[in-house]
C-alpha cells in the first residue's frame, strides 16, 4: 500500500520535525498495538488482496480521471481533469480509509468501532464499513454540524451506526475528535478508533496516506496512459489532509509534478474567520500530532470558521507542515464565497455537484488553469459529492425551493 | 532528595489535592489552596486550563473552560503559584496539557515556574517518548517530571517510566478520563503491586477518587491519594469552603488511619 512512502514517518512517527505521539499514557499501547498490526498486514499479500478486491468491487475503483473539457474552455488555459472521487461509494474519498482501517479492526478483533466526523462523509464511509464487516459503529459529531449536514446523519442511522452528538467547546470537529478520544481512552481495550484524516498521533497519519494513496496511484498511471507523461500540477483541498495527501504522495520523488494544497480561508485570512492551518497558522500540539495549528498568544486553540464543515479544523497532517517547510508543496486559501463559485462553476460547465470541501479545490485549480498554457495539465481531486450540502448552499444563495 | 520526594515518609499516606486555577475564579483558587493545605494536603496541583482538555472528563472540562473564559492564561497560573507559595509551605505542581507550554517556551516556562515556587510538571498528553527536550529545561530549573502509567501499560512502558519519574509516580487509576467515580476498578491493587516492583519512587494514585472510603482503599495499598474533580464539585456546590474543608479533614483522617 504504501511501499513508495515508506521513507517516512521515521520510527518516531516524525516527518522532520511534525508528527509524534503526544496522547495520555493509556493510549499509548493501543498506538504500539495498532502500528504493529498495521506494519504486520502490510506484509500480508492476502489482506493487501481482500483491500483491493474491495476496493474494485465495493467502492468502484478505480474512480475515473476525467478531462473537463467544458471547464477547461470556459477557462481557456491548462487541461483541466478531476479524479472522480465523487463516485466512489458514498460520495467521497473517505471510503477508501474507512474500509482499510475497517479490515484492519477486523484483522485485530476489535468489535466496537468509534469514529469522529465533521461533514459526516467520514462518518458515513465509517458506518458502512461497519455495516459490512459486522461491526458496533459510534460516531461522534459536533452539535452545530449534526444540524449542517444533516443528510448525512440521518445516513448513518439508516446504516445502523449510533451518531453522538457533541455539544462542547466550538461544537464541530476539533470537539468530536476531543470526544472520540475520551471514549478511546476509556473503552481501549475492546474499541479501535477509525481515525478519518491524517493527522492524529502516529501511526495514523501514515496509515490513512498509505490507504488514501490509491488515489495517487491510479491518478498516475490514468495520465500516463492518457498523455503518456506526468501531469504538471496537482491540487487538493486540505482539512486534516488525506485525499490531499493520498493524491500526493505517489507522486513525491516526481519532483517536475507540483503539489498545491487549498486551504479554508472562510471569511478571509484577516477576519480571524478561517481554517487555514497551514496558511495562517504556527507550529503546536494538538490531537497527539504536532504540526502546524491555529492557536493563540497563549498557545490556545482557537475557534475555527469555513463553509465547508469537512475543512473546519484548526489543525491539519503533520506530513502537510513538513510538506510546507520543505517547499515540496504549496498551501493556498480559498474563501467561502469563493469555493461557492467554484461550486456554481462545476455544476453548469460539467453537471456535477461537487462537496463544498472539494469546491475549494475546484475554484483554485480553475484559476490556476487559466493561467497556464493549452499543454499543461492540472489534476485537481473532486474529493466528494455536493449532495450533502444542499442546504447551505440554498441557503446561502438565497434560493427559494 | 527533591521537595516533592521530602514530603514522603515511611508509614505515612499523602494527600494531593488537584484545582483548575482561575474555577470559580482566582480569588477562590487562592483561598481553596490555603485551606487544602491547613486541613491535611500535603502538595497541591494546579491546573492550567486548555482549550481541549483531552483527558478529562466533565467536571475539569467545565472548569477549564469558565477559567478560560475570564481570561486564566499560562502566565496568570505562575503568578497564582507564586501567591499561594507565600501563603502555604506545601511543594506545588503544575498539572497542564503540552501546548500552552510549548508556546510559552519550554525553557521560559520552566524558568518562570521554578521562580515562582513550583516544584514538578504533570503533564497528561506528554509521554517520555515525547518529553525529553520539556525534561533537559526541567532538570536545569529543578523541577520534577511527573509521568503518569495506567493500568494497561506494559512493563516496558512501566521501567521507562519510572526511569523517567521524579518526585513520584502519577498512577491513573482506570483507563478512562478524570472525573468523580462511584466505584474503583478491581484490579487496582494488583497494578499498584506491579509498578512497586520496578521502582523505590513513591506511588500516588489518582483518577476518579471521590470519597474517603475510596482513598482507604487507595491508602492501603500507595504512598498517596489524589483528588480533584469531587474538590472542584465541592467548591461549585459550597461557596463558603466549609465543605471543601470537612471533606479534606475526613480524607486526612482516613488516611491517617491507614499504617
Ligand atoms: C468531500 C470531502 N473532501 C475533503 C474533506 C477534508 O478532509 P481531508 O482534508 O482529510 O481530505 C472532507 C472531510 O470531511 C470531505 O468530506
Amino acid at each position: 500500500m504504501g511501499e513508495n512512502n515508506r521513507r517516512l514517518p521515521n520510527q518516531r512517527g516524525y516527518f522532520g520535525e511534525f508528527g509524534g505521539k503526544f496522547v495520555p499514557e493509556t493510549l499509548m499501547p493501543a498506538l504500539g498495538e495498532l502500528e504493529q498490526e498495521y506494519l504486520s498486514a502490510c506484509s500480508d499479500p492476502a489482506f493487501e488482496r481482500r483491500f483491493e478486491q474491495l476496493c474494485q468491487q465495493y467502492v468502484g475503483r478505480p474512480t475515473p480521471m476525467y478531462p473537463a473539457e467544458q471547464l477547461s474552455a470556459e477557462m481557456g488555459g491548462a487541461v483541466i481533469l478531476l479524479k472522480r472521487e465523487d463516485l466512489a461509494h458514498t460520495g467521497a474519498h473517505k471510503i477508501n480509509n474507512a474500509l482499510g482501517q475497517g479490515l484492519l479492526a477486523k484483522r485485530m478483533g476489535k468489535t466496537r468501532i468509534i469514529a469522529e466526523t465533521g461533514a459526516g462523509q467520514h462518518g458515513v464511509a465509517t458506518a458502512t464499513v461497519c455495516a459490512m464487516l459486522s461491526l458496533q459503529c459510534i460516531i461522534y459529531m459536533g452539535e452545530d454540524d449534526i444540524k449542517r449536514q444533516s443528510p448525512n446523519v440521518l445516513r448513518m442511522r439508516l446504516l445502523g451506526a449510533e451518531v453522538r452528538s457533541v455539544d462542547s467547546g466550538s461544537r464541530t470537529l476539533k470537539d468530536a475528535i476531543n470526544e472520540a478520544i475520551r471514549d478511546w481512552v476509556t473503552n481501549v481495550e475492546t474499541t479501535y478508533y477509525l481515525f478519518g484524516t491524517v493527522a492524529g498521533p502516529h501511526p495514523y497519519p501514515m496509515i490513512v496516506r498509505d490507504f488514501q494513496s490509491v488515489i495517487g496511484r491510479e491518478a498516475k498511471t490514468q495520465i500516463r496512459t492518457m498523455y503518456n507523461r506526468l501531469p504538471d500540477y496537482l491540487v487538493a483541498c486540505v482539512g486534516g489532509g488525506s485525499n490531499a495527501m493520498g493524491l500526493f504522495s505517489p507522486f513525491y520523488a516526481d519532483k517536475e509534478v507540483k503539489f498545491i494544497g487549498v486551504e479554508a480561508a472562510g471569511a478571509g485570512l484577516k477576519s480571524g474567520q478561517h481554517a487555514a492551518s497551514l496558511s495562517a497558522g504556527r507550529s503546536g500540539v494538538l490531537h497527539g500530532t504536532r504540526s502546524y495549528l491555529l492557536q493563540d498568544g497563549n498557545g490556545q486553540i482557537v475557534e475555527t470558521h469555513s463553509i465547508a464543515p469537512g475543512l473546519d479544523y484548526p489543525g491539519v497532517g503533520p506530513e502537510h507542515s513538513y510538506y510546507k517547510d520543505t517547499g515540496r508543496a504549496s498551501y493556498v486559501a480559498v474563501t467561502d464565497a469563493e469555493a461557492l463559485d467554484g461550486f456554481r462553476l462545476l455544476c453548469h460547465t460539467e453537471g456535477i455537484i461537487p462537496a463544498l470541501e472539494s469546491a475549494h479545490a475546484i475554484y483554485y485549480g480553475t484559476r490556476l488553469a487559466a493561467g497556464l498554457s493549452r499543454d499543461q495539465l492540472v489534476v485537481v481531486n473532486l474529493s466528494g459529492r455536493g449532495d450533502k450540502d444542499l442546504d447551505i448552499v440554498v441557503k446561502t444563495m438565497g434560493m427559494e425551493i | 532528595m527533591s521537595r516533592i520526594q521530602s514530603i514522603f515518609r515511611p508509614g505515612y499516606r499523602v494527600l494531593i489535592a488537584y484545582l483548575t486555577v482561575g474555577y470559580p475564579t482566582l480569588e477562590k483558587t487562592i483561598k481553596s489552596a490555603v485551606l487544602l493545605a491547613k486541613s491535611g494536603c500535603d502538595l497541591i496541583e494546579l491546573g492550567i486550563p486548555f482549550s481541549d482538555p483531552l483527558a478529562d472528563g466533565a467536571t475539569i472540562q467545565q472548569a477549564s473552560y469558565q477559567a478560560l473564559k475570564q481570561g486564566v492564561t499560562s502566565q496568570v497560573c505562575l503568578e497564582v503559584a507564586q501567591e499561594i507559595k507565600e501563603r502555604i509551605a506545601k511543594p506545588l505542581v503544575f498539572m497542564g496539557y503540552y501546548n500552552p507550554i510549548l508556546n510559552f517556551g519550554l525553557e521560559a516556562f520552566c524558568r518562570s515556574a521554578n521562580r515562582a515556587g513550583v516544584d514538578g510538571l504533570i503533564i497528561p498528553d506528554l509521554p517520555p517518548e515525547e518529553g525529553g527536550e520539556l525534561e533537559s529545561s526541567m532538570k536545569k530549573h529543578g523541577l520534577d517530571p511527573i509521568y503518569l502509567l495506567s493500568p494497561n501499560s506494559s512493563e516496558e512502558r512501566i521501567l521507562l517510566v519510572t526511569q523517567r519519574s521524579r518526585g513520584f509516580i502519577y498512577l491513573v487509576s482506570l483507563t478512562g478520563v478524570t472525573g468523580a467515580r462511584q466505584n474503583l476498578p478491581p484490579g487496582l491493587e494488583s497494578f499498584v503491586q506491579r509498578v512497586r516492583g520496578k521502582t523505590e519512587l513513591p506511588l500516588c494514585v489518582g483518577f476518579g477518587i471521590a470519597s474517603p472510603e475510596q482513598a482507604g482503599r487507595v491508602a492501603g495499598i500507595a504512598d498517596g491519594v489524589i483528588i480533584g474533580s469531587r474538590l472542584i464539585q465541592l467548591i461549585e456546590e459550597d461557596n463558603s469552603l466549609s465543605s471543601l474543608e470537612a471533606f479534606t479533614r475526613s480524607l486526612r483522617e482516613t488516611l491517617d488511619q491507614c499504617h
